[in-house]
Order: C-alpha cells, then sequence, then structure tokens
C-alpha cells in the first residue's frame, strides 16, 4: 500500500513535533549549561548562547563532589541493573511457563505493590536497613532499588518469556537438547532484547532515583547525583541556575548512552526473534 | 615461660584498654547538616568546619551537605530511624512539629550566656516553642523592593528609606503613577502568596491569628489585615500598577522582565541582591528600598534560618560548643555575607562589612531592628491552614475571582475549622 505524499508530509510533521517536544527541555538544559549568569537574566532568552562559557561547569565541579556522586550512581545503577536482571529471568520464565496459583498470586502481588506510595514504605525500610546495618552505604540502597525495580521487572519479562514460542523449546527438546541447552541456546538469545530492556529500565530507575537516595544516604562521600543536584537550589526554591543545569545536563549522558548502547541490541533481538517465528 | 606469660597478661591488658567501645577515648565526631547553598555559603561553612577541627582535637566535626528542597521529609525520616545529624540546620517554621515531636534538643541551660545575650528576644521567640528552646536563630532577611534606579530617579518620585519610608497608600499611588505602555510599577511573586502577605502585613497591624486565654488561636481577618492584600489587589486589578502575570510566579521568574525594564519594582527577600549582582546586565543600576510602612512602621515577620540539635544526639554538649563555635560574632558575619542575609546576632550586625553601601547593605542592616516572629511561627495546623484554605483564597483574590468579603470568610470560616482539630 503507497502513502501519498500528503499523508506522509504530515506523518514526518508529527513526528517532528513530537520529537522537538522530547527534545525541547534537554537542548534547553544544554543552552542553559552554557550561558553566563548574565545571560540567564536576559528578558529575550537565546537557544544559542551568546557568550558561551564552561564558567557554570567549573563552578559545579567546584562547589559540589559530581564526580564522586556520578560514580555513587554509576555503582548503584549498574548494582541495582545487574541484581535485578539475575534475580528476574529465572522468576519470570517459571510465572510465565508454570501457571499455578502461586504464580497467579504472584503476579497479583506485583501489581498490588506497584500501588504503594513511596511515603508509606520509607520508615519501616529505614529501620529495616538500619538493623540490616546498610544505612548510609550503596549495597542498601542497591537492596532498596532491585526490590523497587523488581515487580515491573518481572512483568515485563514475564511478557517476553510468553512471546518466545514454546515450540521452539520442545523442537529443541526432540533434537536431543537437555533442560540448560535448551534454555542457554535456543531461550536465552530470544529473550535477550527483554532482558536488555529490563536492565535498561532498572538501570534509568535507580539513576534517576532521589527520594531513596536522599533518605538512606546520610554521609557526603555516599551521595548520588541526584541528591546533589538539590544542593545548587535554595530556599523558596530559588536556584543557581547555570551550575545547576551544568551539572543536570551530565547527569542526563549516562542514561544516554547506555540507551544508545542498549538500544541496538533490542532492535537486533526484536528483529531476529521475528526471522525465527 | 614466666616472660611468656608475663607478655601474654600485657597484651590482653592492653587489648582491654583499647577494646570494649573505647567512646570516651577516641574524639567525637559530629555530624553538621548544613542547608548552605550559595557558593559563597558553603565556602563559609567548609572553611568554619575546617577552623574548628584544626583546633579541636577530641571533637570532630563532619560537614554533610543537606537541600532546602527536601529537608522535611529527610529530617523526619532520620528522627524516626534515630539516624539524624547531631547538628541541624533548618528554618524556624520548619521546627515547630520536630520540637512538638520530642525530635529536637531543648537547648535550655546549655546555650553559652554569650549567646542568648547576644540574640534578641524576639529571635529568639521563633524557636521557643512552650518552655523549650529549641533552635538558636542566626541568618534572617527582611522583604526588601528592588528598585530600577534609573526610572525612579527619572520618574521624580520620593526614594524612601529606612527612616522615611513610603506608607502602603503612597506606594500604591507611586507604582501608578510608573504604569503605563505596557509597563508596571511593581511585579509581585507571589507564588507563595501566603507567608509574603502575613508577613508584610505586620506593618498594618495585621496579626491574623488570636491567641485567647484558653491558649486556642483563631483567625480573624481585621481591618490591619486587609491593608496590604487590598493594595496588591488594587494594584493588579484596578490600578493596572502590578503585572497580573507575576502573580503566580517565583521571585527569580520575575527577575529578567525587571532587567528588561517591563517592572520598575520587585518586592523580594534580601538575600536575592546575590542574584541581581550575577544576572542583571552591565550598567543595571538597582537599589534597595525598605518595604511600605503601616500603622506599625516598618515590621514584618521572619522566620531565621537556625541551628538545632538532635535529641538523639549523645554529645549535646559538644554540638552546642560547635554551634557557639559557628555564632561567634566574627563568624556569624562571614556566614551572613556569604548567604547575603542578616544576622540575628547584635554584635555581628554591628559589623562595618555589613553598613557598607555597596549592594545596599546598609539598608537591610537598618531595617533588622523591625523583624517580627511570622505570625504563624507556633501556630499548629498553620501549615494545612496555608495549604488547603489560604493559599487558594489568595491567589483567587488577587487574580480577582472573588472579592475582599469572600476571602474573609474562607480565611476565618474554613480555616478555623482546619484550625480547630488541631487543638482539640
Amino acid at each position: 500500500m503507497r502513502t501519498r505524499p500528503a499523508a506522509r508530509a504530515g506523518q514526518y510533521a508529527a513526528l517532528l513535533a513530537y520529537l522537538s517536544f522530547l527534545a525541547f527541555p534537554f537542548l534547553w538544559l544544554v543552552s542553559v549549561a552554557f550561558k553566563p549568569a548574565r545571560e540567564l537574566g536576559s528578558l529575550h532568552p537565546t537557544w544559542i548562547p551568546e557568550h558561551p562559557t564552561l564558567a557554570n561547569f567549573r563552578q559545579a565541579f567546584d562547589e559540589q563532589p559530581l564526580l564522586h556522586a556520578a560514580v555513587n550512581s554509576l555503582l548503584a545503577a549498574v548494582g541495582a541493573a545487574v541484581v535485578a536482571v539475575v534475580v528476574a529471568t529465572p522468576t519470570a520464565y517459571v510465572m510465565a511457563r508454570r501457571r499455578t496459583r502461586l504464580t497467579r498470586a504472584v503476579s497479583g502481588w506485583v501489581v498490588v505493590s506497584q500501588a504503594f506510595p513511596f511515603v508509606l514504605v520509607i520508615i519501616p525500610l529505614f529501620l529495616v536497613l538500619k538493623n540490616l546495618r546498610l544505612i548510609d552505604s550503596l549495597p542498601g540502597l542497591v537492596l532498596v532499588y532491585v526490590v523497587w525495580a523488581l515487580p515491573f521487572a518481572l512483568w515485563m519479562l514475564v511478557g517476553h518469556v510468553r512471546a518466545v514460542p514454546v515450540e521452539l523449546e520442545e523442537a529443541a527438546a526432540i533434537d536431543g537438547a537437555g533442560r540448560l541447552r535448551t534454555l542457554v541456546s535456543v531461550t536465552a538469545p530470544l529473550l535477550a532484547p527483554g532482558i536488555a530492556v529490563t536492565g535498561l529500565f532498572a538501570f534509568v530507575t535507580a539513576w534517576n532515583e532521589f527520594f531513596f537516595a536522599l533518605v538512606l544516604l546520610k554521609s557526603a562521600r555516599q551521595q548520588t547525583l541526584p541528591v546533589v543536584l538539590t544542593h545548587f537550589i535554595g530556599a523558596e526554591g530559588v536556584a543557581d541556575l547555570g551550575p545547576l543545569a551544568a551539572a543536570a545536563s551530565l547527569a542526563t549522558l549516562p542514561s544516554l548512552v547506555v540507551f544508545a548502547i542498549v538500544q541496538r541490541r533490542i532492535t537486533g533481538g526484536v528483529l531476529a526473534g521475528a526471522v525465527k517465528s | 615461660m614466666r616472660a611468656r606469660a608475663m607478655a601474654v597478661v600485657v597484651l590482653l591488658l592492653l587489648a582491654g584498654c583499647s577494646g570494649g567501645g573505647g567512646g570516651d577515648e577516641g574524639p567525637v565526631t559530629l555530624r553538621f547538616q548544613s542547608l548552605a547553598w550559595q557558593e559563597e555559603s558553603v565556602r563559609a561553612n567548609k572553611e568554619l568546619v575546617r577552623e574548628w577541627n584544626a583546633t579541636h582535637e577530641h571533637v570532630k566535626v563532619e560537614y554533610v551537605q543537606g537541600s532546602w528542597s527536601a529537608v522535611h521529609d529527610q529530617l523526619l525520616t532520620s528522627f524516626e530511624g534515630g539516624e539524624a545529624p547531631d547538628i541541624i540546620h533548618d528554618a524556624s517554621d520548619d521546627l515547630a512539629d520536630f520540637a512538638h515531636g520530642g525530635y529536637l534538643a531543648d537547648l535550655t541551660g546549655l546555650l553559652p550566656a554569650r549567646l542568648e545575650e547576644d540574640i534578641p528576644r524576639r529571635s529568639w521567640e521563633t524557636t521557643t516553642f512552650g518552655d523549650g528552646v529549641y533552635g538558636v536563630p542566626f541568618l534572617q532577611e527582611p522583604r526588601v523592593l528592588v528598585a530600577n534606579a534609573t526610572w525612579l530617579r527619572r520618574s521624580g518620585v520620593r526614594i524612601p528609606t529606612p527612616g522615611h519610608p513610603w506608607s502602603w497608600t503612597e506606594f500604591r499611588r507611586i507604582t501608578e503613577r510608573l504604569s503605563g505602555g505596557g509597563r508596571y510599577g511593581v511585579a509581585w511573586p507571589l507564588k507563595e502568596p501566603v507567608s509574603a502577605t502575613l508577613n508584610l502585613s505586620l506593618s498594618a497591624g495585621g496579626r491574623m491569628f488570636h491567641r485567647g486565654a484558653d491558649g486556642k488561636v483563631t483567625v480573624r481577618f481585621e481591618a490591619g489585615d486587609e491593608v496590604v492584600p487590598r493594595t496588591i489587589h488594587d494594584q493588579a486589578g484596578i490600578d493596572r500598577s502590578a503585572s497580573p502575570t507575576t502573580l503566580g510566579s517565583g521571585g527569580s521568574d520575575t527577575l529578567p522582565g525587571f532587567f528588561g525594564g517591563r517592572y520598575a519594582m520587585v518586592p523580594l527577600g534580601f538575600s536575592y541582591r546575590q542574584q541581581i549582582v550575577q544576572q542583571a546586565p552591565e550598567g543595571f543600576d538597582w537599589q534597595v528600598l525598605p518595604a511600605p510602612a503601616g500603622a506599625d512602621g516598618l515590621a514584618q515577620g521572619v522566620s531565621p534560618q537556625t541551628l538545632s540539635v538532635a535529641e538523639d544526639s549523645p554529645h549535646k554538649k559538644e554540638a552546642v560548643a560547635f554551634v557557639d563555635f559557628l555564632l561567634r560574632p566574627k563568624n556569624m558575619v562571614r556566614l551572613a555575607l556569604g548567604d547575603w542575609m542578616l544576622p540575628t546576632g547584635t554584635r555581628a550586625l554591628a559589623d562595618p562589612a555589613l553598613h557598607t553601601a555597596k549592594d545596599d547593605w546598609a539598608t537591610g542592616t537598618a531595617l533588622a531592628a523591625h523583624l517580627r516572629p511570622a505570625p504563624a511561627q507556633s501556630v499548629r495546623g498553620y501549615a494545612e491552614w496555608k495549604d488547603k484554605v489560604a493559599t487558594p483564597a489568595f491567589q483567587e483574590y488577587y487574580s480577582g475571582a472573588i472579592g475582599l468579603g469572600e476571602l474573609r470568610e474562607r480565611l476565618e470560616k474554613d480555616g478555623n475549622l482546619v484550625l480547630a482539630r488541631y487543638q482539640r
């Protein structure tokens, strides 16, 4: 079926509008990050800074331990993503392939657990972690992020496992492959895009998370990037806008990089899955 | 054999001496959570911590950076979990709940006489709840008018001083005179209309909250309470001398319009001067004017920044000693300069560095004697009254959606229902 030129132009226009909508906050953030203070107070702001400067970045790094906080965030996010994937993948496989009352109950619990507000769980969580001596430690934070990401990760992965035809596993069994061999050689490659998306989800949510990190990390050396970013904001919401934008634009980069890497894997995996089925 | 036995005994004794908690022997470490956020302020705080640590071998202070945007939730969780910092930086209007909850140490009897005498009684009132003192108020800022000096000079209006301020009526007349052609005499940033209105209303004798003989507080919106809201309402809705678009904005949002010559004056906190110095275009001439005065002169309400000690801290005496060090007059001046605010201490306030014409420090310090505790400081249920009743009511009144009668009815009738729940 051929698309009319006018319809195609409309599609491109809609796509462009959508991309602009998505890109606007980030591009504006980058623009502000390179503007000197006097341009920030201009009544007629420009997209391209008239006198671009790195002073905001210098000030941001001088004032706050951004690099150290970024390393903490990276450790917490990677740790959460890896553990979430390792725990969620076999669990999701069982939940998808063995439909018993127990797995149905677990699925129900997963949905219900998403409705708990943070403020409801934060104080009990704080006390539990305190008893485990995991307050003010990255392993404690990773544990929280894993528990937090797990329900949604399971939900996503169960769908991906169900999308892998069970007939392929049966065919492999008929060809003489053992259970483990079937899982590793047949199921796992087809699940790879799902695993990548789940890992990405866990990484991005942990990377951006603020409230748990704020409450659970006590000392300056443990603080993560979202917590440190709030140090540029004063009473009544007044902000040191230039350094804040500089730090925030740097903070978005790891998410973008990880997404760029994983996105290729997702696309490749989806195409591979399409051919096999 | 005997020598070996002796060596074992000595080793055991040494192990006994060094182990087993040993809290009395090693240095005490205090956690100081600071909310300093401006570059100079963070530097001043960190320098002071370094100076303390260099001169106090047995009590070390660890500087922990907190943030204004989430301090209440973060402290509440820390208190509940028994992990609160030893020394806590906050604002006085945030302390009432923590003090009533038993999370903060009563500093009565712990504070040195020097500090008690140096800070005026009216400032101590902001941190006194019941019979206890739960924080040391150390920095505060009046709300002032930041004006486009060139515009004012050319218009020929009388320039007010702390000794001879504008009245609210005169202020309204002048903003009307300065307006026209798409330009406004004033831009009120009233994203948070309640504290601004209540604090400025003290100048006109407004009190809003009245404590009865039974100790219970009720809201009454009387003649003195009407002056400031009516002025703002009439400027925006009748005279067209106040920009209607900035009524929902924060202070920083009004600065581009101010620099761009759209507004002659912006009522802002005194510390906004730092942003103005940083962001104003080259050659932009600005000045600080006192807020208008009413029947009670230049009086206005403030919620000072405070330093408190956690009730759970095992080292309260040491924590208070650090607070005393931090708030020595010279150090208080350093903190005030870093935050572009006024110190509460009388000796610090007298420091020449805070009386210079540069950046109009002198105008601010001249207002210090008129600052009073914010009217709602110790009213239980104030937060709910503000969020559920007063904020929408003032916003609707300023936008012209409701009149003064409706405003009064909502503040009093709905407001007293809210407060009553907290005072049963």
